[in-house]
């Protein structure tokens, strides 16, 4: 044991399955660190290094770069898991999947129910999410919501480096598709992380604080920010339940819904858009199930429904914070 | 590459399967037994049949919508195809999948495709399985001339080079794009696209058995040798429109019936063999006969099968909501 | 006058604890608490605890407030004779705070260590040092070397302790061979040789224990006494629902009931402590480790193989130790032992005396070493 970044957590998972199983591959845009020049190999490691040290490790056979074409590269993730390999692929920042979705929606998705069960999809993309790095509209986006809403996808928010390190080794071993959400602004978090490999199964929520007043079911790096808040509420004598439900498909309903049957009010708190979200979904689950156990409204902290902005100060007021979440809870527990 | 005669009266066979089993469907289509959206080959089998004879299970092929043909030459069972096409349990993928989406895996073949433009980075995929495993195996996309001109299919042009995979594109160029005429709608000539890449290029009449399997071997060997990938114009044309239902106002008067009269593959198979003196036509006129009756059985039994029991609404798939 | 005035400092309970929760004060200012006295609860990111007193005498402060996050060595508590000014108190109080510099985060003490044999890494640590004859501490099932943090550190004093993680378990290598506890005490043994440690004083708890007693089987010269805590092997009965539940049980709801029959305290358990589970368990070849174990020696509820027997022809000083209400083996295995055999009940104490009642089970250790002489 001892303590590792997010990155670092991240490229462990990668580098010790693919010490375990040949069949796992790694590719990406600048994944062998660029290709082709004149100047050091494994160079990059991805565009912020996650996957740096594994092109001399495993070769060229195993760790390549690709040409920028995220739709050929994608695809041939999804044709490569459909004949016998496990592809561990990085979209470099989820706003790409735009020019490369139908290849995860479509295709990847899909194989397993359309060919009447007879395919399984073992792959895994990576990729970057999440606003604070001061790179604007196209460069920013937490865009796990669309990803949670395909059948066929599961879709992984690490809240951690522990978390981080299970959770790939789990997503390289499932056989469906994995959209694995990685937050850029994460990535030199620490704290101690096992040297053995070890996996945490999909679909089954962290409590990271237990309380009787409020549920706080955050996503991803929310996590630590909704645990921020928390410690804020206590002061006020307001016992918190922190709940980080690590995949947002599957979903660990149960866990929610237990949650809130014990403490009466629900706060989601999301990076991503109000609308048609995660948040809104999680919102409408306990709404639906755990109505009678509520005893204030429900509330939402997420970004607001705009594109991410570029100037610091308005990207600052874009994220949600522990502040606006002590305000929600105090709107919940009014 | 000269083949034996049992290799001829099998490749006629595929041909006579698909054609059979495509007019049949249009038929069964016509008269509502069959839902849906189905797109037809009839027309084209010489492609399919001329190409994947070439091919054993360790090849892999990706097809498009029009997907039946490639699917029979692959050797995806015709009887559990029928089953599919009419939405039945028993069918080649639980009857989830349809026309657009048959598949069969451990016959190499990676499924139809509803998505113009969708198996190329698949099978770039598929070649960096065989690449990497060394299996030998080659992977072959089919595009049309529409799908020619998604980007997903130019890009992966360009990864399959760069990559150095045993791949194959096969263009097959049937004139349109659902309504729209390659004439108008492709700029520059696929074979110049070919070369762009650096990537060699054959163009091939595809209504010749002879002229499709000779040009495919050469680039399915060049593959599997590690010589990287390389492109198949082949021209040809459909009998039928886009898809079912179609009524094909954007095609010539008189054009179906001159290309069935002057371009069917089947008819010019049978006069080449038989002028070479490679096959007798009692030999293709008994895979006729044993054609008409399997598929007359097929039809049948698929009339008769019974659909999906509803609890295959949720299997394949993870749900828990 | 403030030689007489003692302070009570947050404890370090195991390598990784670097601040610890003052949960709540079982104490008031104003009494008198003897050494070993639980005056107050903490929580660490490892478990929460009952703290007992190092020191005796009238408590004159309780400067830490309950819900306060202390680094380790900040000050809890002060004691003084009832004829120390209250101005001296304060003003030592005032003092400590402003001398009081926290630990480094890096400088945590003795690391663990670790040695192959046979292929197998073994993780241990290494606390104490002297010529005295080495004592081998030997966790239960499931547990690993931090289930002696409250008590490595007294016996470091006495001998050089070696707390090892065994096969399976914490971070050493997870494979358990057949599970038995014959091959458990096989690769002890060869860590005994790999380390030079040719004689050993043996402690054990629950499977440690049963491991701990075949190597004084296997090899009586080289064990020069034997404590063995509410110990495996001695007897039939042991509690499966509590371990197939240990390795069922994903979410801490479920983990919970299962831990607290190991405690005869049920606060004790904490959403960390379970946490610190469901970590080990998620370890590649834990499970399968686990449930070998289960499998080869506690099948159906049954314990399979008493060493009984091996007992009765020891010539060492051996002492049993058993938390008077432990739900896991019961504490009706003590019954009929050999009378050379030292019995000692623990009262209002579960499965984990070591951990219930730290400060009596380290004497009891020490004595028994002590009768080794």
């Amino acid at each position: 044991m001892s303590k590792k970044s997010y990155r670092q957590a991240i490229n462990e998972a990668i580098a010790q399955e693919m010490r375990r199983d040949e069949n796992v591959l790694v590719w990406g845009e600048d994944n062998a660190g660029g290709t082709g020049g004149d100047g050091e190999q494994d160079a990059w490691g991805g565009v912020l290094g996650v996957t740096k040290g594994l092109l001399p490790e495993f070769g060229p056979n195993r760790v390549l770069d690709t040409p920028i074409s995220e739709s050929a590269f994608i695809g041939a993730a999804a044709g490569a898991a459909a004949t016998g390999l496990r592809p561990v692929a990085e979209l470099m920042f989820v706003d790409f999947m735009g020019v490369c979705f139908d290849q995860i929606f479509n295709q990847a998705a899909k194989f397993r129910y359309m060919f009447g069960g007879k395919a399984v999809t073992p792959m895994v993309i990576r990729t970057m999410y999440g606003a604070g790095f001061r790179a604007a509209s196209q460069h920013s986006q937490a865009l796990y919501s669309v990803f949670t809403h395909v059948p066929g996808l599961k879709v992984v928010v690490p809240s951690s480096p522990y978390e981080a390190k299970g959770l790939m080794t789990q997503a390289i071993r499932d056989d469906d598709p994995v959209i694995f959400f990685e937050n850029k602004v994460m990535y030199d978090d620490e704290e101690e992380v096992p040297d053995d490999p070890y996996a945490i199964p999909f679909g089954e929520a962290r409590l990271t604080r237990e309380g009787d007043d409020v549920t706080i079911v955050a996503i991803g790096r929310m996590v630590g920010i909704a645990n921020q808040a928390a410690d804020e509420l206590e002061k006020a004598g307001i016992s918190a339940t922190v709940v980080d439900p690590r995949t947002t498909s599957p979903l660990d309903v149960d866990t929610i819904i237990e949650c809130v049957e014990d403490t009466g009010r629900l706060v989601v708190v999301d990076e991503s858009h109000p609308r048609c979200s995660v948040a809104s979904d999680i919102s409408s689950i306990v709404a639906q199930h755990a109505f009678k156990a509520l005893k204030g409204p429900i509330q939402m902290v997420t970004a607001p429904h705009t594109p991410v902005p570029f100037a610091p100060e308005l990207e600052d007021a874009y994220v949600p914070n522990p502040a606006k979440i002590v305000d929600a809870v105090k709107v919940a527990m009014a | 590459m000269q083949l034996s005669r049992d290799e001829l009266i099998e490749s006629y066979r595929v041909m006579r399967t698909i054609r059979d089993f495509e007019e049949r469907v249009h038929e069964e289509f016509s008269g509502g037994a069959i839902p849906g959206f189905v797109h037809l080959y009839s027309g084209e089998e010489a492609s399919a049949a001329g190409i994947c004879q070439h091919l054993s299970d360790k090849d892999k092929i990706a097809s498009t919508h029009r997907g039946h043909g490639h699917c029979i030459a692959k050797g995806c069972d015709v009887r559990q195809m029928m089953l599919e096409i009419y939405g039945r349990g028993e069918g080649l993928c639980g009857g989830k999948g349809g026309s657009m989406h048959i598949a069969d895996l451990s016959k190499g073949m990676l499924g139809a495709n509803g998505i113009v433009g969708g198996g190329p980075p698949l099978i770039c995929g598929a070649a960096l399985t065989a690449k990497y495993k060394k299996t030998g195996g080659v992977a072959i996309a089919f595009v049309g001339d529409g799908g020619s001109n998604q980007g997903t299919t130019l890009e992966s042009y360009n990864l399959a080079k760069v990559w150095n995979l045993p791949v194959i594109f096969v263009v097959e160029d049937n004139g349109y794009a659902e309504a729209t005429s390659s004439s108008w709608s492709v700029a520059g000539s696929q074979m110049d696209r070919a070369k762009g890449f650096g990537m060699p290029a054959v163009q091939v009449d595809g209504h010749d058995f002879f002229a499709v399997h000779e040009a495919a071997g050469e680039v399915i060997e060049r593959a599997r040798a590690g010589g990287g990938p390389s492109l198949m114009h082949v021209i040809l044309n459909r009998f039928f429109g886009h898809f079912e239902g179609d009524a094909m106002t954007y095609r010539a008067e008189g054009e179906i019936a001159r290309l069935r009269k002057e371009k069917d593959s089947l008819k010019i198979f049978r006069t080449n063999a038989t002028q070479a003196g490679l096959l007798e036509d009692a030999d293709m006129d008994k895979v006729d006969k044993e054609v008409a009756g399997l598929i007359d059985d097929v039809v049948k039994e698929s009339e008769k099968a019974t659909p999906p029991p509803l609890e295959k609404l949720t299997t394949d798939v993870y749900v828990n909501y | 006058m403030t030689d007489s005035i003692q302070p009570i400092i947050m404890p370090k309970w195991g390598l990784a604890m670097t601040e610890g929760l003052l949960a709540s004060w079982s104490v008031v200012e104003g009494v008198t608490i003897n050494a070993g006295d639980e005056i107050c609860e903490i929580e660490t990111t490892k478990l929460a605890n009952m703290f007992e007193s190092p020191v005796s005498g009238l408590l004159r402060r309780c400067v830490a407030t309950e819900g306060e996050d202390l680094p380790v060595g900040a000050l809890l508590a002060v004691v003084a004779a009832s004829d120390v000014s209250d101005v001296d108190v304060d003003a030592y109080v005032a003092r400590f705070q402003e001398d009081f510099v926290p630990e480094e985060a890096d400088d945590t003490g003795p690391e663990p260590e670790s040695v192959t044999v046979d292929g197998l890494r073994l993780v241990y640590l290494k606390q104490g040092e002297g010529d005295g004859i080495p004592i081998i501490l030997l966790h239960g099932f499931g547990a690993d070397m931090n289930g002696w943090l409250f008590n490595q550190g007294d016996l470091s004093e006495v001998a050089p302790t070696f707390a090892l993680d065994l096969p399976g378990h914490g971070k050493s290598a997870k494979q358990v061979g057949d599970g038995s506890l014959m091959w458990m005490a096989g690769v002890v043994e060869k860590f005994m040789s790999a380390m030079s440690l040719p004689t050993v004083h043996l402690v054990g708890h629950s499977m440690g224990a049963g491991i701990a007693l075949q190597i004084a089987a296997d090899q009586p010269q080289a064990v020069k006494s034997l404590t063995l805590i509410a110990g495996a092997a001695l007897g039939d009965e042991v509690n499966i629902e509590f371990l197939e539940g240990y390795v069922a049980a994903k979410r801490q709801k479920h983990m919970k009931p299962v831990l607290q029959q190991l405690v005869y305290d049920k606060d004790l358990i904490s959403p960390d402590m379970m946490e610190e589970v469901f970590k080990f368990k998620r370890i590649d070849g834990v499970i399968d480790g686990l449930n070998t174990l289960i499998q080869t020696n506690f099948v159906g509820g049954t314990q399979q193989g008493s060493l009984r027997d091996a007992l009765s022809a020891l010539s060492i000083p051996v002492t049993i130790i058993w938390g008077r209400e432990d739900q896991i083996i019961p504490v009706s295995h003590t019954d009929g032992l050999p009378a050379s055999v030292k019995i000692e009940i623990i009262e209002h104490s579960g499965h984990v005396p070591q951990m219930e009642h730290a400060s009596r089970v380290n004497e009891i250790i020490t004595a028994t070493i002590a009768s080794a002489a």
